[in-house]
C-alpha cells in the first residue's frame, strides 16, 4: 500500500476529483443548468470561465450539472450490471449444469448483436428516461461482466483449495463467499474501472444521438450535439467535453491497472 | 591431457528482478563456476531447481533466457571465446558447432511444421550438408533413437507423435547438423519411468555412436550417473563438487552431495496386518462422464489402521481417480467402499460430517491446495473449528500444537502461503488433514512436486506422525523409491486396473508379472552400470521369448 | 467426413442459428415493450376507431408469432417492408445507404489493417521502449475519448480551422472516385482512428504470445536469422489470431460507422437507423437492426472459420 506509483496517484486524484465535483455539483456550480445567463457563444472570460454556449447559458455551470447526470447514470448503470452479471456469474460456475449452459446460451445470443445496436432497437420503443437508461445500459453490459465473472470462478473453482472445502463439507455459501470471491475480487474490481469508462462513453453517444437525456437537463454527451454546430463557425465549445471525458477516462483507466497490477503481484494472488 | 572442446571459467550470469512496488534489482544467479568438457565426453550437471544448472547450459550457446545475462568469466569453444563473438558469430554457433535438446519437446516443436522439416532446418541454414543428406542423415537417426517407420516418421507434425518420440525426435534434431557439443536439458524429466528409460538409452546409444560431447542437465542424480563421464554438483549458482562420476556416486567429498547421493535409501519396516481393515475397497469400477471407457476396473484393496497402502503406476493407470472415488466426489458405478465396518455413502454430499472428518487428503501441489487469501491460521484453524468448534484462545493454542508437529516455528501462524517455501507449504498441508484427527489420510502424489531432499524431509516426517498419530495412508505415487520408503502393502495400477497387491516385501519380491518387472527394472538405482545392466537383462529377456 | 469439414458445417450452422435468434430477439424487443405501432403513428389523440382500422390494415390483428414469420420470410426475400413514416419501400431506401456504409468502412478497413499489424510488429520489436511504450499510450488516449469527439475534434482542426478536408461529408451519385475520397478523408481517420487502437494492441498481444513460445526459442538455438524466425515459425502460427483480430474489429467498425455517419451527416445506414429510431419508425429499425447483426455474425464466423482452417492439429488429424 504504501508504493502507490505516481501514474496511479494522478488516477486516483483526478478520479476523486469528479466525483467530488459531481456530488456537490449545487455548490459548486456559478450558475443554473438552464439558466440563460448571457450572448449565444461567448468566449471565455472571467464571468464565464468557459464562455456560453449555444443559447448563451454557461458552459461552465452546464459541464459541472452535465458531470453529474453522466457520472450518476454511468455509475448506477454500473453497479447494476456489476451485481448482475456478477451473481449470474458466479452462479452459473458453481452450480454447473443445465443452469450453466442455458445462462451462458442466452448471453451468447445477446453479445450476438452489437451493443449500441441493441440499445437502439430497444429505445426506438421505449420511452428515453432516466431510469430506462440505467436499466438497459446495466442489463445490457452485464453481459460481459457475467462472462468474466464466470470465467474467473470457473477458474478457482478447479483449484484443489476449493476441492479441499468440499471434502470438508462446507456448505455452498462458504465456499463463494469465503473461498472464491476474495480471490475473484480484483480482477472483477479492475474491470469495474473499465466498465465505468464504457458507461461513460456509452451514455454520451446516446445523449449525442438524442437518445440519452433529454434537454433542458445537461450531459456531457448533449453539451456535444448542443454545440456541435458551432463547430464549422470555429466556436470549440462542442469540444470541451471531450477533455472532460477524456481525463475521466485515462484516471479510471490508471488505478484500475494500478489495481490489476497489485493483485498479479500480491502474495498469492491469482498470477495473471 | 585430451582435447578440450568447452572450457568455461570465472562464469559469473545475472538477470534483472522486478519486485512489485520496488526498483528493478540485479540479481547473481551463477557464480564463479568453472568446468572443461573433453571431446566425445559428457558432462553432466546436477541440482535442485534454482541451482542454475539450466542457465549454465544455454550459456554453453550465449544464450540467456529473458533478462538472463552472462556478466562475467571465459566460455572457450573450440579455443574461441564465444563471450566476444558478435550476433552473425553466434549465428554460426548455434545450431551448428553447439545444439540443444529442451525439456518439453512438445513445447519446443513448431507446431504448424513437420518434423523432417525442423529437423534439417538448421544443417541446412548453416550449409553443413544437402537437403538430400540431411534428410538421409535424419532418417538414418531416427532408426537409431528406435522411432517408428524411420523412414516415413519425419513427414507427421509434432501433434501426431508420442511425448516420448517426440523427445527422441529433438535429440535427432540436436544431432542432425553433426554438432561437437549437445546441450541436454533435463530431456526425461517430463516422461514416464517406462519410458524415459527407453529414451536415456537412446540418447546414451546416439551419443557413443556419433561421439559428439555432452552437457546433460538434470536434477536426478540417479540417471546423470547412468550418462555422464564426469559430474558437477550445484547448488544456489555455486559450484559445490566437480569429479568423475564414479568418485561422485561412490565416494563423494560434500555434505550436499552425501545427502543427494542417499536420498532416497530411507527405508521402513513393514508392519503385519491387523484382522480388521480400517478401509476395504470392494469391486470398483468407475468412468466420468461422457468417458468412452471406465477407468477403474474392479478395484479391491484394503488399509490396515495405522499403516501405509502405495498405490503406484504412471499417468493414467487411474490411481488418482481411485482417491476420487475413494472421497465421494466421483460415485463409483459399480462397487463400494467400506470404512471402519461401515459401507461409505457414494457421493460426497450423503456422508456426515464425521465421515469427511475421519478421511482427509494431502494433494500434489501445495501451491494451489490452500487458498493464497487465507492466513495459516485460518487454514489450520478452520477444520479445527468447523469439525470440534473450537475457537479463540484453545483454537490458537491448537494451531500452535499442529505447527508444532509439522516442525514449523511459532512465527508461521500469521503467513501467508505465498511467504513460504515448497517444502513448507506441504507440511501446512499436513497439518491441516491432521487438524480433523482423521483415521485415513490420502496422499496424491505428495512429494513428487519437490526438490528430493525436500521431498526426503516430508516422508520422514509422514513416517513419524504416523507413529505418533497412529493414523493410515492411502499413498498414491509413479515413484517407486517413495513406495519402498513408505509402504507396507502396495497396489501396482495400470490401465485401471491392480495388476499386483500385497504386502511390501510380496510386491517386491520375483516372480513379477511383465508390468510390475517393468516398472521396477525402469527406476533409475545410483549406481555405474546400471543403465546397460537394465537393457542387458531385457534384450536378454526378448531373446528368451 | 474429414474432421475439419465437420467443424466449418458446424459453425456456420451454429451462426445462422445465432442469427436467427438474433431476429427473433429484435422482433421481440420492438414488439413486446408498451405501446404498439398504430399507436404511436397516429399519437396518443387518435380515436378507438382510427386505432381499430389501421391495426387492421398493418395486420396488426394476427397473432405475434405469424407476423414474424412473414416479417422473416419477407426478409429472407428482400421484402423488408415500407417505412412508416414516409411510406417509402424500405429495402429500396437501404440498399443506397448500405452502399454507402460499406463504401465507408471498406476504405477505413484499407487504410486501418495494415496501419494496425504495422503498428503492432513495431510495438513487438521494440517493446518495452519508447516506440512500444508511446504506442500504449496513444491507445490508451483513444480508447478513452468517444468516436463522435474524436470526430468533432479532427472536424475542428483539420476541417474548419486547416480547411485541408470538407468537414461535411456530402457524397453524391456521379462523383468521381478522387471526389468521393476526398470526402470521406475524415470519417474514415476518426473509424481509423476508433479501431487502430484496439487492432494494434491485439495484433501485438499475439504476436508476443507467439514470440513467447518455446519453439521460437528452439528457432534462435539453430543459429537462424531475426527474418528467418518470424517467416518461418512465428508467422505461420500468428497468422490465425492476427486475422482474428482483424475481424472482431471489423465487427467493431461496422458499429463505429453509426455514430461517424451522423456526425459527418454522410448519407448511410447508421443515420437512416439513429434517425428512425428518434422517429420511432418501427420496421426501419427492424430491417436495420437485422442487417447490422447479420454483419456482426457473418465477420464474428469469418474469424472462426480463419482460426479452425489455420490449425495444424485439425488439418492433419492423428
Amino acid at each position: 500500500m504504501r508504493n502507490i506509483p505516481i501514474s496511479a496517484l494522478i488516477g486516483l486524484f483526478f478520479t476523486g476529483l469528479y466525483f467530488l465535483g459531481a456530488i456537490f455539483a449545487q455548490l459548486i456550480a456559478p450558475y443554473g443548468v438552464a439558466e440563460v445567463v448571457g450572448d449565444v457563444w461567448e468566449p471565455s472570460s472571467a464571468k464565464f470561465w468557459l464562455g456560453t454556449d449555444n443559447i448563451g447559458r454557461d458552459l461552465l455551470s452546464r459541464m459541472i450539472f452535465g458531470g453529474q447526470t453522466t457520472i450518476f447514470i454511468a455509475a448506477s448503470a454500473t453497479l447494476l450490471s456489476f451485481t448482475t452479471g456478477s451473481i449470474l456469474g458466479f452462479t452459473a460456475a458453481v452450480t454447473g449444469g443445465w443452469v450453466d449452459q442455458a445462462l451462458s446460451r442466452f448471453i451468447d445470443l445477446i453479445i450476438s448483436l452489437p451493443t449500441l445496436i441493441f440499445a437502439l432497437v430497444v429505445l426506438s420503443v421505449m420511452p428515453v428516461t432516466v431510469f430506462v437508461l440505467i436499466v438497459l445500459m446495466g442489463l445490457l453490459d452485464s453481459t460481459r461482466v457475467f462472462r468474466l465473472a464466470r470465467a474467473v470462478a470457473v477458474d478457482i473453482n478447479v483449484m484443489d483449495y476449493v476441492e479441499a472445502a468440499r471434502l470438508r463439507g462446507e456448505k455452498t455459501a462458504w465456499i463463494i463467499f469465503r473461498e472464491i470471491l476474495p480471490n475473484a475480487l480484483s480482477p472483477l474490481v479492475a474491470e469495474m474501472g473499465l466498465r465505468f469508462i464504457f458507461m461513460v462513453l456509452f451514455v454520451s453517444t446516446l445523449s449525442f444521438l438524442g437518445l440519452g437525456i433529454q434537454p433542458p437537463a445537461a450531459d456531457w454527451g448533449g453539451i456535444v450535439k448542443e454545440n456541435k454546430d458551432g463547430i464549422v463557425y470555429g466556436i470549440p465549445a462542442a469540444l470541451v467535453p471531450a477533455i472532460a471525458i477524456a481525463t475521466l477516462a485515462i484516471s479510471v483507466n490508471l488505478v484500475a491497472d494500478w489495481i490489476l497490477n497489485r493483485t498479479t503481484s500480491l502474495k498469492g494472488g491469482r498470477g495473471g | 591431457m585430451a582435447d578440450i572442446l568447452l572450457d568455461v571459467t570465472g562464469l559469473k550470469i545475472e538477470a534483472t528482478a522486478y519486485p512489485p512496488g520496488e526498483p528493478p534489482q540485479d540479481i547473481t544467479i551463477v557464480e564463479d563456476v568453472s568446468f572443461q568438457v573433453e571431446k566425445g565426453k559428457v558432462l553432466g550437471l546436477i541440482g535442485e531447481s534454482g541451482a542454475g544448472k539450466s542457465t549454465i547450459g544455454l550459456s554453453a550457446m550465449a544464450y540467456g533466457r529473458g533478462g538472463v545475462r552472462i556478466t562475467g568469466g571465459v566460455i572457450n569453444i573450440n579455443g574461441r571465446d564465444i563471450r566476444v563473438e558478435g550476433t552473425g558469430g553466434l549465428r554460426k554457433l548455434r545450431g551448428a558447432e553447439v545444439t540443444y535438446v529442451a525439456q518439453s519437446a512438445a513445447a519446443a516443436f513448431n507446431p504448424a511444421k513437420r518434423l523432417m522439416e525442423q529437423i534439417v532446418e538448421a544443417t541446412l541454414a548453416h550449409g553443413r550438408h544437402s537437403r538430400k543428406e540431411a534428410e538421409s542423415r535424419a532418417v538414418e537417426l531416427f532408426g537409431k533413437l528406435g522411432l517408428p517407420e524411420p523412414e516415413t516418421f519425419g513427414s507427421r507434425f509434432p501433434h501426431q507423435v508420442s511425448g516420448g518420440q517426440l523427445q527422441r525426435a529433438m535429440t535427432a534434431l540436436a544431432l542432425c547438423p553433426e554438432p561437437d557439443l549437445v546441450v541436454f536439458d533435463e530431456p526425461t524429466t517430463a516422461l514416464d519411468v517406462t519410458t524415459q528409460i527407453d529414451v536415456l538409452a537412446a540418447i546414451k546409444e546416439a551419443i557413443r555412436d556419433t561421439g559428439v560431447a555432452a552437457l546433460y542437465i538434470t536434477h536426478d542424480l540417479a540417471v546423470v550417473a547412468q550418462v555422464s563421464d564426469h559430474i558437477m554438483v550445484l547448488r544456489h549458482g555455486k559450484m559445490v563438487e566437480y569429479g568423475d562420476t564414479d568418485q561422485i556416486i561412490n565416494r563423494p567429498a560434500m555434505d550436499y552431495t552425501q545427502a543427494l547421493v542417499s536420498v532416497r535409501s530411507t527405508d521402513h519396516e513393514e508392519k503385519t496386518p491387523s484382522p480388521q481393515p480400517i478401509l476395504t475397497v470392494e469391486g470398483v469400477t468407475a468412468r466420468y462422464k461422457n468417458a468412452p471407457a471406465d477407468v477403474l476396473r474392479n478395484v479391491n484393496v484394503e488399509i490396515h489402521p495405522g499403516q501405509t497402502l502405495a498405490v503406484v503406476g504412471e499417468s493414467g493407470s487411474g490411481k488418482s481417480t481411485l482417491a476420487r472415488v475413494i472421497t465421494g466426489l466421483l460415485p463409483p458405478s459399480a462397487g463400494k467402499t467400506v470404512f471402519d465396518g461401515r459401507t461409505l455413502p457414494p457421493s460426497l454430499p450423503e456422508r456426515t460430517k464425521e465421515e469427511l472428518r475421519e478421511l482427509q487428503m494431502i494433494y500434489q501441489m501445495a501451491d494451489v491446495a490452500m487458498n493464497p487469501r487465507q492466513t495459516i491460521r485460518t487454514i489450520i484453524g478452520r477444520p479445527l473449528e468447523f469439525y470440534f468448534g473450537l475457537r479463540g484462545a484453545e483454537k490458537t493454542r491448537r494451531i500452535q500444537e499442529l505447527l508444532d508437529e509439522i516442525e514449523l516455528g511459532d512465527g508461521y501462524i500469521d503467513r501467508y502461503p505465498a511467504e513460504l517455501s515448497g517444502g513448507q507449504k506441504q507440511r501446512v498441508c499436513i497439518a491441516r488433514a491432521l487438524a480433523a484427527k482423521p483415521k485415513l489420510i490420502i496422499c496424491d502424489e505428495v512429494t513428487s512436486a519437490l526438490d528430493p531432499l525436500v521431498a526426503d524431509g516430508i516422508l520422514k516426517l509422514l513416517l513419524d506422525l504416523q507413529k505418533r498419530e497412529d493414523v493410515a495412508y492411502l499413498f498414491i505415487t509413479h515413484d517407486l523409491a517413495t513406495v519402498k520408503a513408505i509402504a507396507d502393502s502396495i497396489a501396482v495400477m495400470f490401465q485401471g486396473e491392480v495388476v499386483r497387491y500385497g504386502p511390501k516385501s510380496q510386491v517386491l519380491s520375483p516372480p513379477f508379472d511383465d508390468y510390475t518387472d517393468l516398472l521396477l527394472s525402469s527406476v533409475p538405482e545410483m549406481r555405474l552400470g546400471w543403465l546397460e545392466d537394465v537393457i542387458e537383462n531385457r534384450k536378454m529377456e526378448s531373446a528368451g521369448n | 467426413m474429414h474432421p475439419i469439414l465437420k467443424l466449418v458445417a458446424q459453425r456456420v450452422a451454429l451462426s445462422l442459428l445465432l442469427l436467427s435468434a438474433a431476429s427473433a430477439l429484435i422482433f421481440i424487443g420492438t414488439n413486446i415493450l408498451p405501446g404498439d405501432v398504430a399507436q404511436s403513428i397516429l399519437g396518443q389523440s387518435a380515436t378507438p376507431e382510427a386505432l381499430a382500422n389501421l391495426r387492421r390494415v398493418l395486420g396488426l390483428n394476427e397473432p405475434a408469432i405469424t407476423r414474424y414469420f412473414d416479417w422473416l420470410f419477407g426478409a429472407l426475400q428482400g421484402d423488408l417492408g415500407t417505412a412508416q413514416t414516409n411510406g417509402r419501400d424500405i429495402a429500396e431506401s437501404l440498399s443506397k445507404r448500405l452502399t454507402n456504409t460499406l463504401f465507408l468502412a471498406f476504405w477505413a478497413a484499407i487504410v486501418s489493417v495494415p496501419l494496425a499489424i504495422l503498428l503492432g510488429l513495431l510495438a513487438v520489436r521494440y517493446k518495452d521502449r519508447w516506440p512500444d511504450k508511446l504506442i500504449s499510450g496513444a491507445t490508451l488516449a483513444s480508447i478513452s475519448i468517444p468516436e463522435f469527439l474524436i470526430g468533432y475534434v479532427l472536424m475542428f482542426y483539420l476541417g474548419v480551422q486547416l480547411r485541408w478536408f470538407p468537414s461535411v461529408a456530402a457524397i453524391r451519385d456521379g462523383m468521381s472516385l478522387g471526389d468521393k475520397l476526398e470526402v470521406i478523408a475524415l470519417p474514415v481517420m476518426v473509424l481509423t482512428l476508433v479501431v487502430l487502437a484496439h487492432m494494434m494492441r491485439m495484433t501485438r498481444a499475439a504476436i508476443l504470445n507467439v514470440m513467447q513460445s518455446a519453439y521460437i526459442e528452439t528457432a534462435e538455438l539453430k543459429g537462424l536469422s531475426g527474418l528467418q524466425i518470424i517467416w518461418r515459425h512465428a508467422f505461420p502460427n500468428a497468422i490465425a489470431p492476427i486475422v482474428n483480430v482483424v475481424m472482431l474489429n471489423l465487427a467493431y467498425l461496422v458499429v463505429g460507422v453509426v455514430v461517424v455517419e451522423v456526425v459527418f451527416i454522410y448519407p448511410g445506414m447508421g443515420q437512416y437507423l439513429v434517425d428512425h429510431v428518434s422517429k420511432r419508425d418501427i420496421p426501419v429499425v427492424q430491417a436495420c437492426g437485422l442487417i447490422f447483426a447479420a454483419v456482426y455474425i457473418g465477420l464474428n464466423l469469418i474469424a472462426d472459420l480463419v482460426s479452425i482452417l489455420a490449425n495444424p492439429r485439425l488439418r492433419h488429424p492423428k
